[in-house]
C-alpha cells in the first residue's frame, strides 16, 4: 500500500473515532423511538416536540443550558479522576456534601460582603466535594481498596449525612408552601445570604437591553462550569501536575518507574475530582433555590458519568455531552407535561442508558476496525 | 437488656437480611472467578425487585414471579456479557450502564403498567418448616432453633442449597476448575482447549441469574412491595461481602451474614438508644467500609478479574 492511501485510511478512521459518540447518540435515538411506537405513540411526533420545546426559544435555552451546567460538573468530576485511571461513581455523595457546605456558609457568614462572601461559597462547594472524595482515595492510595466500591458506599453515607444535618439546620415552610397547603416533608435550611448569590443571566442580559424571560433560572454558575472545564484542559494537559497524574493513568508501573509518586497523584486526582462535583453547589444553591433540599440533586453523580463517557472524558466533549442531557431532560419533562404523562420522563434515562453502552461498543469496534487494518 | 436484643429472632431476622445480599455477592464470585468484574449486580437486583411484583401481579402466582426475575436477571447478565465479553468494553462502564438502565426503565415501567411508583405485590411467598411451638410443648433451645432455622420463606432455604451446590461447583468439579481457569490464566485455558468466551458467558449469566433471584426476595419476600430505588447499594454491599469472603461461596454467605447481623441489630437498637435514625441507616454502608478496610492483604482476587481476553494473533 503506498504512503499517500494509508496517510487518508488513518484520516478516515481517525475521524470516526472521534464521531462514535454521535453514532451512539442516532442509535439511542432508533431505540428510544421502538420503545415510543410499542408505547403507541408517534416517535417522530414526540421527538420533535422534545427538541423542538426544549431549543426553540430562548427561554428553551436557558433551561437546557442551566440543566447542563451541573452535568458539566460532574461529567468533569468523571472526566478527571478517569485521566488518573480511576473511576470516581461517588459524584452523587460529594455534590451532596458540596452543596450543603455552600448552603451552611451561606446562610451563616450572613454579614460579609459580596465580595468575600462569593468566593468564600464556591469555595467551600469545591472545599466539601473534595473531602467526601478524599477518603476514598486515601484507601485507594494507601490500601489500593478499590476506589468504586467505596465512593458508592460513601454516597448512601453522604445522603444521611446531609438529610441529618438538614434536619438539624431545617427551617420553617416558605410562605408559598404555606398557602398551597403543602406539608414539609423534605426538610429544608434557610435561604444563604443574599450577598452569597449569584446573578440571574436574564438580570445580566437586561442590562444591556436583551430581552430574556425574567423567570428562566439560567445563573453565572454556567459560566463557572465553563472556566472549570478549560482549567480542567490547563490542568490536564499544560502542567505538570496533569502530566503526572495522566501518566498514573496511563501506565502507573511506568510512572513510578520514572519517579511519580502514585499515592499522591491518585489523591489528588480524587480530592480535585471531588472538589469539581461539589461546584453543583454554584448552580443550585448560589444560582437557583438559595437553600439546600435534598431532592434538587437525585441523580446528578450518576449522569455525570455518562456526560463523561459520551464527551470521552475530554472537557470539551463534557460540555456538550452536558448540553445534549440538558437539552433531553428538559425535552423530556416537557414532553411528560405535554402528554399529560403518557410519556414518562424516564424514557429519557432509558436512552441515557442506551447511548453509554452504544459509545462503548461502538469504540470498541473502531478499535477493532483500526487493528485489524493495521497488521493487514 | 440486651438479652431483649440478641434473641433467636434476632438471628432469624439477620439471616433473612442476609441472603439477598449472599445470592447477590454469589452471583458476583461465579462472574469475578471467570474474569469479570459485575458492578451491575444493583441494578440487575433493582430491575429483578420490578419484575418480580409485576410478573407476580400480572400472572397471580408468586413463582412465576421469582422465575421471571431470575430470567430477567439473566437477560441483563447477558447484556453485560455481550458489551464485556464479546466487545471486550470496559466492565466497570458496562455495569454502570446497566446501573442507569435499571433506575430508568423500573419507574418508567411502574408509571406505564401501574400508573405509580411503588407497587404492592399482590401474593405472598409461604412459610415452610416447623411451627414455632409454644413455651409449654418444647424447651427454649428447641423453640430458638426452630425459630432460627427452620421457620423460614422457602427463599431462604432455597439459598443454603445454592450456596452449598455453587461451593461444590467451583471448587470441586471440572466446570469449576474451567471456569477458574477462564479467571486466572486465560491464555493456558485457552490452550487446553477451555473456550474462555463461552465460560464467561456461562459465569456471568448465572451470576445475572443470582441477582435476579435477589431482587426478587428483596421485593416479594422482604418488603413485600417495589418502590423505586429499593436495592439501596444492597448491590455493592454484596460486592463488599464476595471480597471479604475471598471470592468463595461460603466466606461470601457468611459476609453477607455479617452484614445480615448489623442491620438487624441497627434496626433493633433503633427503639432502644436515641441515636438518631440516619445514623443508623449509615450502618451497613459503614460497615462495608470498615469490611474492605479489613479484607485488604488477606484476600486476592482472580488474577485476570476486570481484563477482557485477547487472543493474540500471530
Amino acid at each position: 500500500m503506498d504512503k499517500e492511501k494509508l496517510q487518508k485510511e488513518n484520516l478516515f478512521f481517525s475521524i470516526i473515532e472521534k464521531i462514535t459518540p454521535i453514532i451512539a447518540i442516532i442509535g439511542a435515538l432508533f431505540i428510544g423511538s421502538i420503545v415510543i411506537l410499542l408505547m403507541g405513540e408517534d416517535p417522530i411526533q414526540v421527538y420533535k416536540m422534545m427538541f423542538g420545546l426544549a431549543i426553540g426559544n430562548r427561554d428553551g435555552w436557558g433551561n437546557v443550558l442551566f440543566r447542563a451546567t451541573p452535568l458539566i460538573f460532574t461529567g468533569l468530576a468523571v472526566a478527571f479522576a478517569f485521566r488518573c485511571g480511576l473511576f470516581n461513581i461517588g459524584g452523587e455523595g460529594q455534590v451532596y456534601v458540596g452543596t450543603f457546605l455552600a448552603a451552611f456558609v451561606g446562610f451563616t457568614f450572613t454579614n460579609l460582603p459580596a465580595i468575600l462572601m462569593i468566593p468564600l461559597t464556591i469555595a467551600a462547594s469545591a472545599l466539601g466535594g473534595a473531602l467526601w472524595a478524599a477518603l476514598p482515595g486515601f484507601l485507594k492510595a494507601k490500601k489500593g481498596i478499590h476506589e468504586v466500591i467505596i465512593t458508592i458506599m460513601m454516597n448512601w453515607i453522604a445522603t444521611s449525612l446531609t438529610f441529618y444535618l438538614a434536619l438539624l439546620y431545617k427551617a420553617p415552610p416558605t410562605e408559598e408552601m404555606r398557602l398551597a397547603g403543602l406539608p414539609q416533608m423534605i426538610p429544608h435550611t434557610s435561604e444563604i445570604a443574599e450577598t452569597a448569590r449569584l446573578p440571574r443571566i436574564a438580570s445580566l442580559l437586561s442590562k444591556i437591553n436583551i430581552s430574556f424571560p425574567s423567570h428562566n433560572p439560567l445563573n453565572v454558575s454556567f459560566f463557572i462550569a465553563v472556566i472549570a472545564a478549560i482549567l480542567v484542559y490547563y490542568i490536564l494537559w499544560k502542567t505538570s501536575l496533569g502530566y503526572e497524574i495522566r501518566a498514573v493513568g496511563y501506565n502507573s508501573a511506568a510512572a513510578e518507574y520514572a519517579g511519580i509518586s502514585i499515592p499522591k497523584n491518585i489523591l489528588l486526582a480524587m480530592m480535585i475530582s471531588g472538589a469539581l462535583a461539589g461546584l453543583v453547589g454554584t448552580n443550585e444553591i448560589m444560582g437557583y433555590k438559595f437553600r439546600w433540599r435534598q431532592e434538587l440533586f437525585l441523580g446528578l453523580g450518576f449522569n455525570g458519568i455518562a456526560v463523561a463517557l459520551l464527551g470521552k472524558n475530554h472537557p470539551l466533549g463534557v460540555v456538550l455531552a452536558a448540553i445534549l442531557f440538558g437539552t433531553l431532560s428538559y425535552g423530556g419533562a416537557l414532553v411528560n407535561i405535554f402528554t399529560a404523562g403518557k410519556i414518562p420522563r424516564e424514557l429519557i434515562m432509558v436512552i441515557q442508558a442506551v447511548i453509554v453502552i452504544l459509545v462503548v461498543i461502538s469504540d470498541e469496534i473502531i478499535k477493532r476496525l483500526i487493528l485489524r487494518r493495521k497488521t493487514e | 437488656m440486651f438479652s431483649s436484643i440478641i434473641n433467636p429472632d434476632f438471628f432469624a431476622s439477620a439471616i433473612r437480611i442476609a441472603i439477598p445480599l449472599a445470592l447477590a455477592g454469589l452471583g458476583g464470585v461465579y462472574s469475578e472467578k471467570s474474569g469479570v468484574v459485575n458492578i451491575g449486580l444493583e441494578g440487575i437486583m433493582l430491575t429483578t425487585a420490578f419484575a418480580a411484583v409485576a410478573a407476580t401481579n400480572f400472572s397471580g402466582n408468586v413463582w412465576i414471579g421469582i422465575l421471571i426475575a431470575a430470567i430477567v436477571g439473566m437477560l441483563l447478565g447477558l447484556i453485560h456479557a455481550i458489551v464485556t465479553v464479546s466487545f471486550k468494553a470496559n466492565q466497570i462502564v458496562s455495569g454502570v450502564a446497566i446501573n442507569l438502565f435499571a433506575s430508568g426503565i423500573t419507574v418508567f415501567l411502574s408509571w406505564l403498567w401501574f400508573h405509580e411508583t411503588q407497587i404492592m405485590a399482590l401474593k405472598s411467598l409461604p412459610i415452610w418448616g416447623f411451627r414455632v411451638p409454644a413455651p409449654e410443648e418444647a424447651s427454649s433451645l428447641i423453640r430458638g432453633l426452630i425459630v432460627v432455622f427452620a421457620h423460614h420463606s422457602p427463599m431462604v432455604y432455597i439459598s443454603f442449597i445454592i450456596i452449598v451446590i455453587s461451593n461444590i461447583l467451583i471448587f470441586r468439579t471440572p466446570f469449576g476448575l474451567r471456569l477458574r481457569s477462564v479467571g486466572e490464566y486465560p491464555q493456558a485455558a485457552d490452550t487446553l482447549g477451555v473456550n474462555v468466551t463461552k465460560m464467561r458467558y456461562i459465569a456471568v449469566l448465572i451470576s445475572g441469574g443470582l441477582a435476579g433471584l435477589a431482587g426478587s426476595v428483596l421485593s416479594i419476600e422482604q418488603a413485600h412491595f417495589f418502590v423505586k430505588e429499593m436495592s439501596g447499594g444492597r448491590g455493592f454491599i454484596a460486592l463488599a461481602a464476595m471480597i471479604f469472603g475471598k471470592w468463595t461461596p461460603f466466606g461470601t454467605a457468611a459476609a453477607a451474614l455479617l452484614f445480615g447481623i448489623g442491620e438487624a441489630l441497627a434496626i433493633r437498637v433503633q427503639g432502644v438508644y436515641t441515636i438518631p435514625v440516619q445514623f443508623i441507616n449509615m450502618i451497613p454502608y459503614l460497615l462495608a467500609i470498615l469490611v474492605l478496610v479489613g479484607a485488604i492483604g488477606r484476600a486476592t482476587a482472580p488474577a485476570t478479574s476486570g481484563i477482557p481476553y485477547e487472543k493474540e494473533i500471530s
